[in-house]
């Protein structure tokens, strides 16, 4: 089984972003980029797949800047196969990606597509579903463990209250939440071997989808700041604060 | 204008989330219908109607909808978008796995965990684990939106709306449920509680959560809720993390036990109305959102707290 696992370039999960005095976006010139933490673990489970004799090859798909080659680049040197990097300077919304992904799917034919539930820097936890949706798969989102039984694939979903398996038929896409995997750091020797796995690019614009957004960021704000209030001495000073000051008790 | 509100439920009880998205869709503006999809879901469709300002409640019960896939979620939804401009559903997991489907059936973006509505094209939603506020405005001809619940007051429930039984399907049938595991606790919903206790890392293990945090829970009766490291280290179960890829909580008070306030948790739980920080580290960042802090060790200060009070 082919497994596709598209990866996105976003700020570092370390940055703490600033907005632009502007308002117009966050400031990004000069910050740490990344894998999403999510892609991570969306790469690692296939590469235990691979491990476990499940999937036989993983292709690893990033639509992005030209930059987004080192995030496929660390993902070939954790062991994926080989990689595709759909270039663009313009932020693609996740409908759009969407439909580049469905036709790279369309393409490649994989049995599995396994990406993150979320990037963290537009947080929109959508584009998986989307991908789900425009190829009629099922999916499992939110999946904190991933097995193969049959012609099926169990899937285990993080839920409000707890933990829900779906049994999916194939092919299917898999979102990951955290507690799928811990990924693994790439050994010098693997990321020196995935400097000569194959890497197909393409132009967004050449897969003759409209990329214009749906939606117009009028502005980007600070939230509002809460003020740090007092220290209190006491535990004793604590309760007669929160019940005599702040009426919560 | 018409919305379609998805109702949260668990085919026995409606969840407050609901209230709230209703809440988001009255600042929308337009008649707004509540969809109760489940299997023998008719209490929740009940309770439903009594929504304040709803014009009526569309019950689809089917084996079908008794866990909600995705799946035939979406295939339903989907039938019944032609009458409405809004699809509104809550934050709640259901709502994230089925909307995003529904709305890339629908040729839409989703406009994801809107915390406000500037005007009907235009909302306000968290981006970069909540560091900054995006206002945008979407162009489509259907907007489905998930709402942040803790965004947006509850309505009442002295409504009569009445309840139209409509048929399932399609169903795909291409997945099926095969089992859950809920987390059994007589507290508090975490979401929803008024109040919320939560321990991070520095309690060093299960039985710690057991020892110190759980019967201070009881005594206040507060909902249990841990940080990311908390959950990764595996003293609490994965439900319980607050932050931005867990819960959004915004109880009347938070109490934040040896967490030391990472902007991922502080993305869960800064809306709350009063936060209380104790940590031995005083330069922990948590005291810089916290009304009251406390500098001490947990171990001292939680049983302390606990004959307080």
């Amino acid at each position: 089984m082919k497994v596709l696992v598209p990866v996105k370039r976003v700020v570092d999960y370390n940055v703490k972003v600033r907005v632009k005095p502007d308002q117009t976006d966050v400031d990004l010139a000069n910050v740490k980029m990344s894998m999403n933490p999510f892609d991570e673990i969306a790469v690692e489970e296939a590469v235990r797949l691979k491990e476990a004799g499940i999937a036989d090859e993983i292709v690893v798909v990033s639509i992005g800047p030209e930059k987004a080659q080192d995030q496929i680049r660390q993902a070939l040197a954790m062991g994926a196969d080989r990689g595709i990097l759909v270039t663009t300077d313009q932020e693609v919304e996740s409908l759009a990606v969407a439909k580049i992904l469905k036709k790279i799917c369309e393409e490649e034919q994989p049995g599995l597509v396994i990406m993150g539930k979320q990037a963290i820097d537009d947080d929109r936890n959508q584009t998986g579903q989307m991908l789900a949706a425009l190829l009629d798969w099922p999916q499992g989102t939110f999946a904190s463990e991933v097995k193969k039984e049959g012609d099926k694939l169990l899937v285990t979903r993080e839920i409000d209250g707890g933990l829900q398996t779906v049994a999916l038929n194939l092919p299917a896409v898999v979102t990951t939440d955290l507690r799928l995997n811990e990924p693994r750091y790439a050994s010098l020797p693997n990321i020196m071997k995935a400097k000569k796995k194959p890497l197909d690019k393409k132009a967004a614009a050449d897969f003759g989808i409209d990329l214009t957004p749906r939606l117009k960021k009028l502005k980007v704000t600070e939230p509002p700041k809460r003020k740090a209030g007092i220290k209190v001495e006491s535990v004793e000073e604590l309760v007669d604060k929160l019940k005599n000051e702040a009426g919560v008790l | 204008m018409a919305i379609l509100v998805i109702a949260d439920h668990n085919n026995e009880e409606l969840n407050d989330a609901t209230l709230k998205v209703v809440g988001a869709a009255q600042k929308i503006g337009g008649d707004i219908d509540v969809l109760v999809a489940g299997e023998n879901a008719g209490a929740v469709a009940e309770a439903a109607s009594k929504i304040s300002g709803v014009r009526k409640v569309l019950h689809a019960d089917d084996p079908h909808y008794a866990k909600r896939l995705a799946e035939p979620m979406t295939e339903l939804i989907v039938r019944l978008a032609d009458d409405y401009d809004y699809i509104l559903s809550s934050t709640s997991t259901d709502g994230r796995n089925f909307m995003p489907r529904v709305a890339a059936k629908l040729d839409v973006m989703q406009i994801s965990a809107i915390t406000g509505v500037e005007s009907p094209d235009t909302f306000v939603r968290p981006i970069y684990a909540g560091n900054a506020l995006a206002t945008v405005q979407s162009s489509d001809p259907k907007k489905v939106i998930t709402v942040q619940p803790t965004a947006f007051e509850a309505v009442g429930m002295d409504g009569s709306a009445p309840i139209e039984k409509i048929e399932g399907g399609p169903f795909p049938e291409v997945s099926e449920f095969v089992s859950e595991e809920l987390t059994k606790s007589d507290r508090p919903d975490l979401a929803s509680a008024k109040i919320v206790i939560s321990g991070g890392r520095a309690l060093g293990s299960a039985e710690a959560f057991e020892k110190y945090i759980f019967p201070l829970a009881d005594k206040l009766n507060a909902a249990v809720g841990a940080s990311r490291a908390a959950v990764d280290a595996g003293y609490v179960p994965n439900d319980y993390q607050v932050g931005q890829t867990g819960k959004v909580v915004a109880p009347e008070l938070y109490i934040a036990v040896g967490i030391s306030g990472a902007i991922q948790h502080l993305a869960g739980m800064t809306d709350s109305k009063v936060i209380v920080a104790i940590n031995k580290d005083e330069e922990a960042p948590i005291f810089q959102v916290a009304d009251y802090g406390l500098v001490a060790d947990l171990f001292e200060a939680l049983p302390k707290l606990q004959e307080a009070l």
